[in-house]
């Protein structure tokens, strides 16, 4: 029976169920005498250190050591590329950057231990944005370039043009399992480090250099990780860095572990991007030429931003031909965390920026965006921006087709419309977008892996390779690959974990592709094998050795279906004929190579293609939305483990949709990760599941010349999240008249909120400047972000009705990027505040005509409406529908009047006397949101 | 405290408790964690994720109700029967929702798998056939990473028998 391509369980699914499967953390009781390491933390983003005294701490009890820099025998750096990453920095660039540890008996002698080092800052100033590091010039990398043709003339030649920027947000790995190492002295002056680490051979460099020692001293094991996601696949080196260092100079056991709320605020994220572009296209939607500039934000030092950029840039065509077109990538350095790895590797960022622009080009033209972008698919023999010729273009066309009649989507098109013209507050959409993802890692060299297949006298087996089990399923492909291989049984084969002892020198398991290279090395070994086990069968069924088979732990003649020898018998064979029972295998990926300088070449083995359909739901009062529906075909070649790769598609998406709409990073104006616990950020959680989830796989798909005809799965499914915020846009649309759809990533609930305004403000919705009155001084938006609490209050604590408090609350979400995001803070407060809160709120805003307690600001705003001149009927008129009101609903009518005249008020007073009571709360806290906003447009330029 | 010689005295207290169906005394400092004393005791399968009550990671069942052994002190537990991961399965025979995992690919990671599994135990308990909605309802408070939850919904229902055979070549829906 064939086992590659078998649905088969999680190779330790039964250690996960059962709580038997170990993390790096686990490890730590069978260390006696281990010390825990805790870290003093800088409490500045930007500052030097003028003096550091770390001896207190040993006077604390329980502490054993500190570390310093002068305890470094070797080079006191963790930095994976340049060495640019001080374990003991004299300089802090970052909030809270360790820049002294302490080991304690206990963790709270650690953490005691480290309260007491005493350090001199001398504060910096910090960039924090972008924006900010592009006006001081603060780049890692770059300008790199990509190029095709000419694309300023394309643009100019070009019937229709548009420029544009989006801000894509960053994200947060959050594995479950946070940083963690544990690293002892082994008995030969040695060092022996357990690491929660997807790149062994990285961490035993980063340890050797550290310690000054060669790497056969130095060795790491990964049993497995609690996830990664990127995370862990150059940001693992300086927690195992640090636990060497203490067990080197104390000869004990040390543990490095970060508590969550440390690892959020310590650990790179996804790069947030900006990009600025322009494009020009045909009155039928097709790109005539484009000029994408892209900026990511690489925090402190450069880890892996300058790949993450290449690759950014590799799929700014997604699967799109771009006949002319100019992409530069820039990587900026602020005061933040060192940004990094992240599942999609930069080509989310790349891919989100052209489905941008063609969806732009769609409601510019008025042309339905699915078919612009089917417009612009890659066709066979196309070559993209960088001169790879586009195997399998066809794919993305045949794809797109059946998935459109699978998902029902032009049906379902019409269902919304009609939907959405009976819903005036509540709109549906719903988008298909295509993924086209390059496979391999764009630096040449490290498409190479290696394998050790032991097989032991009674016929067991055990499987090492150089690639590390994060929840991808790699064990479980790999194991598959080697059964299949050697005609065993799952169970005669045992997984290893990866340990640079036995396999050295190997790459991360990173870019989606550590089957194909593992694999490939795993089944390259167990070829040897067969080829040296098949003679001694042979003798044994008396039959030539080609026409051996291995199969169901057994060895037998093809075509002889009785005799039949048990693999146990032919191992103990061959061993006492003296034949080696172990085999290193060895791949490396043919036919890739790229040139920087030039840019261009094959910097992939293949693409993996795929698209999504997602239909959402979007409440134009909230900017809430919920996804309805999602369907997804996915081309995975030939799968190799289709629960696996079913997993990898759902996970992948789910990881990409929280990135797209719900994960937002903030930082605060200190440079504080603000959003440093799963309380402040929100992650997809069973909520976000959309209602119904469909997934297939493409079928007769198998891609020659990888293992088993199977592709990479790990990152290509992030990307088709991209249909659900397209969606959302979509459902944004149909709340407004036509026209381009402005929308940062993520589609946050606030973002939404005032993207469906914007379009409801080009509408036609009435919402003019009235003559506005009584308001105070103005102020920017920069003084404001630079306002301490006080002050800040001081100015902007009458936006909210004599309630303070909502800017108070607010204060620390600074800075703000416009208004919009100044509102959408304060509005957030009273949103979380108590009911209580709320009715004060509401019950702080004067009786519309009445005198008394009115705020200088309403008093304008009314004089505005005309209240102030009111005729006698309609002044009694209006007491008496006031006293009505406020019977009814225990609040005073509120109603943003700016804009509206008497009449219109006196409509909307009796309309809303017909609400029921949650609804007319709601309604007025609506009200007090446009007054806010009023008022913020008035006093903040 | 602090004794003469400088070193921290702790004051210790005994704490008698049930776990996984074993009468168990442990001496532990009063200010101690449950999850901490479970895994010092050698239940490693109870994870520590976010140490704040968010993630579900640290799920045990008190008494049958699920906690998160983050949020508690190890002497709160006091008299209580406690029951972890790895108390689930008899012998060599697992729980159905531990098979249902696994069949149906609902661990990936497996950090919070324990977690997720003594969440739907609870559920079960009280509820042997609940609806998709009420299963998404109840598990909201464990946080997952890697599956995006679709398979764990699956696992959950099919332990409960309410889902068809495992989704191994394509899943029909089922709506809310």
């Amino acid at each position: 029976m064939k086992i590659a391509g078998q649905p088969v369980p999680h190779e330790s699914a039964h250690g996960h169920a059962t709580g038997e499967a170990l993390y790096t953390d686990d490890l730590a009781g069978r260390f006696p005498r281990l010390l825990h390491a805790w870290p003093v933390l800088a409490p500045h983003a930007h500052a030097l250190v003028t003096a550091l005294d770390a001896a207190p701490a040993l006077a604390e009890p329980g502490v054993a050591a500190t570390l310093t820099a002068a305890d470094v025998p070797g080079e006191a750096d963790s930095g994976a590329n340049r060495h640019d990453e001080p374990l003991f920095p004299s300089e802090v660039m970052y909030h809270r950057q360790p820049v002294a540890w302490v080991l304690g008996e206990t963790l709270e002698a650690a953490q005691r231990g480290a309260a007491r080092v005493s350090v001199e800052w001398q504060p910096l100033p910090a960039v924090l944005t972008i924006a900010d590091a592009i006006a001081a010039g603060s780049f890692h990398a770059g300008p790199l370039h990509l190029r095709r043709g000419d694309a300023a003339a394309a643009m100019k030649a070009s019937p229709h043009r548009l420029q544009g920027e989006l801000a894509i947000g960053g994200q947060e790995h959050f594995y479950l399992e946070t940083q963690c190492a544990i690293a002892w002295l082994d008995e030969s002056g040695g060092v022996v480090i357990e690491s929660s680490t997807q790149h062994p051979s990285e961490t035993q460099e980063v340890v050797g250099r550290v310690l000054g020692l060669p790497r056969h001293q130095v060795t790491v094991e990964c049993l497995r990780m609690g996830g990664a996601f990127g995370g862990k696949e150059v940001q693992a080196n300086p927690w195992a860095a640090i636990a060497a260092l203490g067990a080197w100079k104390t000869r004990r056991p040390v543990r490095v572990r970060l508590p969550r709320a440390l690892d959020m605020a310590l650990t790179g994220k996804r790069h947030p991007f900006l990009a600025r572009f322009e494009a020009g296209f045909d009155g039928e939607g097709r790109l005539q030429g484009a000029a994408i500039a892209l900026y990511s934000d690489g925090g402190w030092s450069l880890d892996l931003s300058e790949p993450v950029m290449w690759r950014a840039m590799f799929h700014a065509d997604n699967a799109y031909f771009l006949p002319a077109v100019e992409v530069a990538g820039t990587v900026c350095r602020t005061h933040k965390t060192s940004q990094t790895a992240f599942r999609g590797f930069g080509g989310p960022q790349g891919m989100l920026v052209i489905e941008e622009i063609l969806d732009r080009v769609a409601r510019t033209l008025s042309l339905a965006p699915e078919l612009v972008r089917e417009r612009n698919f890659y066709r066979e023999g196309q070559t993209t921006h960088y001169g790879q010729p586009v195997k399998d273009a066809a794919r993305i066309a045949t794809i797109w087709r059946r998935l459109q009649a699978s998902s029902g989507f032009r049906e379902r098109r019409q269902e919304i419309a009609r939907f959405n013209a009976a819903h005036p507050h509540c709109k549906r959409g719903i988008a298909i977008t295509p993924v086209k993802f390059g496979i391999s890692f764009t630096a040449t060299f490290f498409n190479q892996a290696g394998a050790l297949v032991l097989i032991y006298r009674d016929g067991s087996v055990q499987v090492n390779h150089g690639g590390t089990e994060m929840g991808q399923g790699l064990a479980t492909k790999v194991r598959q690959i080697a059964a299949e291989s050697l005609g065993l049984p799952l169970q005669a084969l045992r997984m290893m974990p990866a340990r640079t002892d036995k396999v050295p020198n190997t790459s991360a398991t990173a870019a989606s592709a550590s089957t194909d290279l593992n694999g490939a090395a795993v089944a390259d070994a167990c070829r040897q094998l067969r080829a040296r086990l098949a003679p001694i069968a042979g003798a044994m069924l008396g039959c030539p050795p080609e026409a051996v088979r291995f199969a169901g732990g057994e060895a037998f003649s093809e075509g002889d279906l009785v005799q039949r020898v048990p693999f146990a018998q032919v191992v103990e064979a061959a061993y006492r004929q003296r034949v080696a029972l172990f085999a290193q295998g060895y791949y490396r990926t043919p036919g890739i190579h790229f040139d920087q300088k030039t840019g261009r070449g094959e910097p992939f083995h293949y693409f993996a293609y795929g698209a999504a359909v997602a239909e959402v739901e979007v409440d134009g009062f909230t900017g809430g939305h919920r996804v309805l529906r999602v369907d997804i075909l996915h081309d995975v070649g030939e799968s190799l483990s289709p629960l696996i790769d079913r997993g990898q598609v759902e996970g992948g998406f789910i990881q990409g949709l929280g990135w797209l709409t719900v994960e937002e990073l903030l930082w605060d104006a200190e440079g504080r990760v603000a959003t440093n616990s799963a309380s402040t950020y929100k992650l997809p959680a069973w909520s976000e599941l959309p209602e119904v989830f469909e997934v297939a796989f493409l079928e007769q798909a198998a891609e020659p010349g990888v293992i088993c005809g199977s592709k990479a799965v790990g990152e290509p499914p992030l990307m088709l999240a991209i249909a659900a915020r397209e969606a959302i846009r979509e459902a944004i649309a149909a709340f407004g008249v036509g026209g381009v759809v402005a929308l940062d990533s993520p589609a946050t609930p606030e973002r939404i909120f005032w993207a469906v305004e914007r379009g409801a403000r080009r509408a036609g919705f009435r919402r003019g400047r009235g003559a506005g009155g009584g308001s105070g001084p103005r102020v920017t938006l920069a003084e404001v972000n630079g306002l301490a609490c006080e002050r800040f209050v001081g100015s902007l604590g009458g936006v909210f009705e004599q309630s303070p408090w909502v800017a108070e609350r607010a204060w620390w979400r600074r800075p703000f990027g416009d208004v919009d995001a100044l509102h959408a803070a304060m509005r957030f407060q009273v949103a979380a505040a108590t009911r209580a809160e709320q009715l004060a709120l509401l019950r702080a805003h004067p009786d519309l005509g009445a005198r008394a307690a009115m705020s200088a600001t309403s008093a304008g705003e009314q004089a505005g409406a005309g209240l102030d001149r009111l005729t006698p009927d309609e002044f009694a008129r209006l007491q008496r529908l006031n006293a009505r009101y406020r019977e009814k609903f225990t609040f005073p009518f509120i109603l943003a009047v700016k804009g509206s005249t008497k009449h219109d008020i006196l409509v909307a007073l009796e309309r809303r006397l017909e609400n029921g009571v949650e609804e007319e709360f709601q309604e007025a806290l609506l009200q007090v949101y446009r007054i806010a906003r009023f008022r913020l447009e008035e006093s903040v330029t | 405290m602090r004794g003469t010689s400088g070193v921290l005295i702790m004051k210790t207290m005994q704490l008698r408790l049930t776990v996984n169906g074993e009468t168990r005394q442990w001496t532990i400092a009063p200010g101690d964690l449950l999850l901490d004393v479970l895994r010092r005791e050698g239940c490693y399968g109870v994870k520590r994720g976010c140490e704040k009550g968010e993630c579900g990671a640290c799920t045990v069942l008190l008494d049958g109700k699920p906690i998160n052994s983050c949020l508690m002190f190890a002497a709160q537990a006091e008299g209580c029967d406690i029951l972890t991961i790895e108390g689930l399965a008899v012998g060599d025979v697992l729980d159905p929702l531990q098979e249902a995992f696994l069949d149906h690919g609902a661990v990936q990671c497996g950090y919070c798998t324990p977690g997720m599994i003594l969440n739907a135990k609870a559920l079960l308990a009280r509820n042997p056939h609940p609806s998709e909605a009420e299963v998404r309802e109840t598990m909201a408070g464990n946080y997952c990473r890697c599956t995006g939850y679709l398979k764990p919904v699956e696992a959950v229902l099919a332990a409960a028998g309410r889902a068809p055979a495992p989704a191994r070549s394509g899943r029909k829906a089922v709506k809310r």
